[in-house]
């Protein structure tokens, strides 16, 4: 038979019975809807991950000042810096060490004019932005010599700009941190959200022996909060983790047995851990739509079985008029078809729709990909054939004279 | 040439039921029917003549026996094969019109020719001619139950020869007729064999109409009890 008459005949069935094709067709546009749907989720959440894993930069470690114990107490990790300035240079010299960044961190307020911010200042080199592949977007960063001398400079996070200048340029301006000045060098690129969720964009950076000497006191002098570490390559990961751990054990004096002062941690595996789970949770979302996309498949199943008894008699006068069985069969083939073709592309609008009434309302990010689209599109069609197959071939195979005779 | 157009050998035909039980309708019918004959094969009902003009009809099979149509065992045929043969070579009219309901009378005539694979210009052209043939063709775009019977049949007439089938097979033409209304409707059949020769077989239990046909087979009990020219028999049965 000719597209055009198979659609029309199609377009005819649809229309004889249309509270019956709505509701067969509602299961097709929930399904392909939900689908939809909880692909844009899941991928949403992928997004954002992703951009999290490459905000933090790559092939890094974080060495964490450990707890250290006085008179048998022991106190939380990092509370007391074990880390030096010595053993990030020390771990800079490994051989699948490309760079080290010390960091010296502390909540401080900064004020500039009538304006002030809290915000995280941390003490570090420039090696930091390397290391963090963050970018200077406008002024420059401060130098070795900076770090050397110890200067008075500072570069801002965009939150910190936004919210100490508003739409003023604070290159070349003065900020007062703890009472004293600071020259605003650069601006920092936005990062984003980490992966916990802390603004990224909310922090100062100076140079890390101004922190030390003129910030943040001098109980320990030269000892570091913590140590990024970027590794040459992803595959010398575990072995940069063990020649690192042996070194700082070296260092720190630490005798076989007893426990680090410090704690090295693989960010890239921490990232590639949030990143699978991730994957697995928009996977089993997906898993679960297409659930209802099979539950709607058999829908459609149920009314073309009722369809065919029902039109048993007209199956046998197109017979005698010289309908062959693979007339008979396309005929309801086609129909089932496009009862969920129709079906899901109403449930691809609804999908979309509910997607960004999602986005709009709850925040969420939700990517909608042509990619799912076409993934729900051919699922739905591929279900519309199943499950119209076995009705269609039950009416393809009816005999001539029985099909005649049915009231 | 060979003019015989329907040659039955010794056919019988038997349901089984559920039960197991065998009802015979049909035993050792024979007979043949050449080109351009009118034939009416009467009977009772139950009598076996429906059963036989579904077999001639490629509907439904013997069981014993043979049925040649144009010279071809039909037993020997796949389904595609007969659908064919239906298609093409016979056109049926039935008691209750059977017109497909959900689409206008000239998409119900044009529909065997979908079938054969017409394109849809040819397809309209042709049920159009013969819309208009029937003397319908201003009734092209209504739905069949928008017409009166008469006009339904008519319908079903122009639709069994859009085709162009050389058999025509009417199952009680008339069944669902006022008088009238089945006399134009026989003399549309009497006229389709007389200016085109077309084969025209007919199955009825009233003489009246059987009257139309030039030969008459009767049927009793599953047994054909006579064949012959119409004038002959029906005057013996008056």
């Amino acid at each position: 038979m000719i597209l055009g008459s198979l659609l029309g005949e199609g377009w005819g069935a649809m229309r004889a019975n249309r509270l019956r094709t709505f509701l067969t067709m509602l299961g097709m546009v929930i399904g392909v809807g939900a689908v939809i749907l909880m692909l844009a989720i899941g991928q949403g959440a992928q997004l954002m991950v992703s951009e999290s894993i490459a905000s933090m930069g790559s092939n890094l470690f974080i060495v964490l000042s450990g707890s250290s114990t006085s008179g048998g107490l022991r106190m939380g990790s990092g509370t007391v810096p074990t880390l030096t300035l010595g053993d990030a240079q020390a771990v800079a010299e490994l051989p699948e060490i490309s760079t080290t960044a010390p960091a010296l961190p502390n909540p401080t307020q900064l004020v500039y004019g009538s304006n002030n911010w809290s915000t995280m200042v941390a003490g570090t080199t420039p090696a930091m932005l390397d290391v963090r592949d963050w970018a200077v977007v406008s002024g420059q960063a401060f130098s070795e010599s900076d770090v050397r001398s110890g200067t008075r400079v500072a570069l801002l996070g965009q939150t910190v700009m936004r919210n100490l200048f508003g739409h003023e340029d604070p290159i070349g301006k003065t900020v007062r941190v703890k009472n004293s000045p600071f020259l605003v060098l650069g601006v920092l690129g936005s990062k984003g959200q980490s992966l916990d969720g802390r603004d990224q964009d909310d922090t100062v950076l100076v140079p890390i022996t101004t922190a030390q000497r003129q910030l943040f006191g001098n109980q320990f002098p030269g000892m570091v909060r913590f140590i990024m570490v970027k590794a040459r390559s992803a595959e010398v990961m575990d072995s940069a983790e063990r020649n690192l751990l042996e070194l700082l054990r070296g260092r720190h004096r630490i005798r076989a047995g007893q426990e680090d002062d410090f704690t090295v941690r693989n960010l890239t595996a921490l990232a590639q851990a949030a990143a699978s789970t991730t994957r697995a949770m928009s996977t089993m979302l997906g898993a679960i739509a297409s659930v209802s996309l099979l539950v709607g498949g058999i829908g459609i199943m149920n009314i073309m079985l009722v369809s065919v008894t029902e039109r048993t008699r007209e199956i046998g006068i197109r017979m005698a008029i010289g309908a062959r069985r693979r007339d008979i069969l396309l005929q309801f083939l086609f129909e089932a078809m496009m009862i969920s073709l129709v079906g899901s592309f109403i449930g691809v609008v609804l999908g979309i729709g509910c997607a960004l009434g999602f986005s709009r309302l709850g925040g969420t990010v939700v990517v909608v990909t042509l990619g799912s689209i076409l993934l729900a599109f051919g699922v739905a069609a591929a279900v519309g054939v199943f499950f119209g197959f076995y009705p269609a071939r039950k009416a393809a195979e009816l005999s001539p004279i029985e099909a005649l005779r049915h009231q | 040439m060979d003019r015989t157009l329907i040659r039955v050998a010794d056919l019988g035909k038997q349901y089984v039921t559920a039960g197991e039980v065998t009802f015979p309708v049909l035993h050792d019918i024979n007979f043949q029917i050449d080109s351009g004959e009118f034939v009416a094969i009467m009977g009772h009902s139950g009598s076996g003549k429906s059963t036989l003009m579904n077999i001639l009809g490629c509907l439904d099979t013997p069981t014993r026996g043979h049925y040649y149509l144009e010279g071809r065992d039909t037993a020997q045929l796949t389904p595609d094969e007969l659908a064919a043969l239906r298609n093409r070579l016979i056109g049926f009219v039935f008691q209750g019109f059977n017109l497909l309901p959900r689409i206008c009378v000239r998409d119900n005539v044009a529909l065997p020719l979908l079938y054969a694979g017409a394109g849809t210009a040819q397809r309209y052209e042709r049920a159009t001619a013969l819309l208009e043939r029937v003397g319908l063709g201003a009734y092209a775009g209504r739905l069949p139950n928008q017409l009166s019977g008469g006009q339904q049949q008519r319908v079903a007439i122009a639709r069994a020869l859009v085709t162009n089938p050389k058999l025509i097979l009417a199952d009680e033409p008339t069944g669902n007729l006022d008088t009238q209304t089945g006399e134009e409707i026989m003399k549309i059949f009497q006229k389709l064999n007389a200016d085109h020769g077309i084969t025209v077989v007919l199955v009825t239990h009233e003489s009246d109409i059987a009257r139309y046909a030039r030969r008459l087979i009767r049927v009793i009990d599953g047994r054909i009890a006579d064949d012959g020219p119409t004038d002959r028999l029906v005057r013996r049965l008056a």
